[in-house]
């Protein structure tokens, strides 16, 4: 009998708009914006300070620890 | 043609507006109001922050989806940034979004006042220029700062009137003309209008334009003073134009003393 590493659902815990979230290991920040319900096109995001460029949302998949801001525009003046 | 009746364009950054005032999107009840507000007042630049997405979609904060990027020049703001670092964070978010390279660059140094913190400013505003942003700098109404700021590369520099959302009016009219008569760049009074004759007396000192926010998004109708406004704006910029009489301490007739009846 073995055990096989993809039966169990690995996670990765992260922090997002500061609040923690745990995501499937693998998840890339499309996959992130895609959970929460995000077009990708409404959003800028940030990823451990650096800012993402959308082409680069696909490729960058999230890791244990990063910090991920999410930020539109509000009203201000 | 009167040649007071000949205004150009607001020319800032190399890029025209018709209308010299500049009115903040925020405090509103509605987002209907808002937009109504906004076309009353015939602002074409109004200023957006940069916040967190609510996650939990408790609140639906999302200003584009009621704003047309394609009917108003977006000019985000760094309000809310208490340092250099956060305020060209903030700038740099703003620009990811994909509009334009413009920023409202404003640095608070106190909490309680709302007061500039020029020496951050200025630091940030440098390092915004260096990577290519038009600043737009908020600052106190201090001479000396004003022309730094100038010289670090902003496209605009602009003093307050009185403290943010105090609609105390312009309080210090003198250090706004001297200002203005020094500096290149696009002067614009940003905060401290409360109604539409603050707009027009800071007008009539000669700067190119007025931002405002809180003098009509809190007014009892916001519609109706985005109008007033926008009228203050225009009739405190053609008497500043059409040049105003000048001062005395005693009065003169209006009259004719001549030909009065026995």
């Amino acid at each position: 009998m073995s055990i096989s590493g993809s039966s169990i659902e690995r996670t990765v815990a992260l922090e997002v708009n500061g609040k923690p979230r745990r995501l499937p290991a693998g998840t890339s920040v499309t996959g992130l914006l895609e959970s929460v319900d995000l077009l990708p096109g409404t959003v800028v995001v940030e990823l451990n300070r650096t800012i993402l460029r959308r082409p680069q949302y696909d490729e960058a998949i999230l890791s244990d620890g990063d910090q991920i801001e999410i930020v539109h525009f509000v009203g201000g003046g | 043609m009167n040649p007071a009746a000949v205004d150009g364009p607001l020319l800032i950054g190399g890029h025209e507006f018709e209308s010299r005032l500049i009115v903040g999107t925020g405090k509103y009840s509605s987002n209907e109001e808002m937009v109504g507000a906004l076309r009353a007042s015939g602002a074409e630049m109004v200023t957006v922050s940069v916040r967190r997405v609510d996650l939990d979609r408790t609140r639906s904060e999302a200003i584009l989806h009621h704003l047309d990027p394609n009917e108003f020049f977006l000019l985000a703001n760094t309000a809310g940034c208490y340092t250099a670092e956060d305020a060209v964070r903030y700038a740099r978010l703003a620009r990811a979004a994909g509009f334009n390279e413009w920023v409202k660059l404003e640095v608070i140094g106190d909490e309680k006042t709302l007061l500039p913190d020029v020496y951050a400013t200025l630091e940030a505003a440098k390092i915004l220029v260096d990577e290519g942003f038009k600043v737009m700098a908020y600052t106190n109404e201090d001479l000396i700062t004003a022309l730094r700021l100038e010289d670090a590369g902003c496209v605009a520099v602009m003093p307050l009137a009185s403290p943010i959302g105090s609609g105390l009016g312009l309080v210090n009219p003198y250090h706004i003309r001297e200002i203005k008569a020094r500096l290149q760049v696009p002067v614009i009074v940003d905060a401290g209008v409360g109604t539409a004759s603050d707009a027009c007396a800071t007008m009539e000192q000669g700067v190119d334009g007025v931002l405002m926010n809180t003098a009509i998004a809190a007014a009892d109708d916001p519609v109706s003073m985005a109008r007033a406004m926008r009228l203050g704006v225009q009739a405190g910029r053609l008497a500043y134009l059409a040049g105003r009489m000048p001062r005395r301490e005693i009065a003169v007739p209006s009259s004719p003393t001549r030909g009065m009846l026995d």
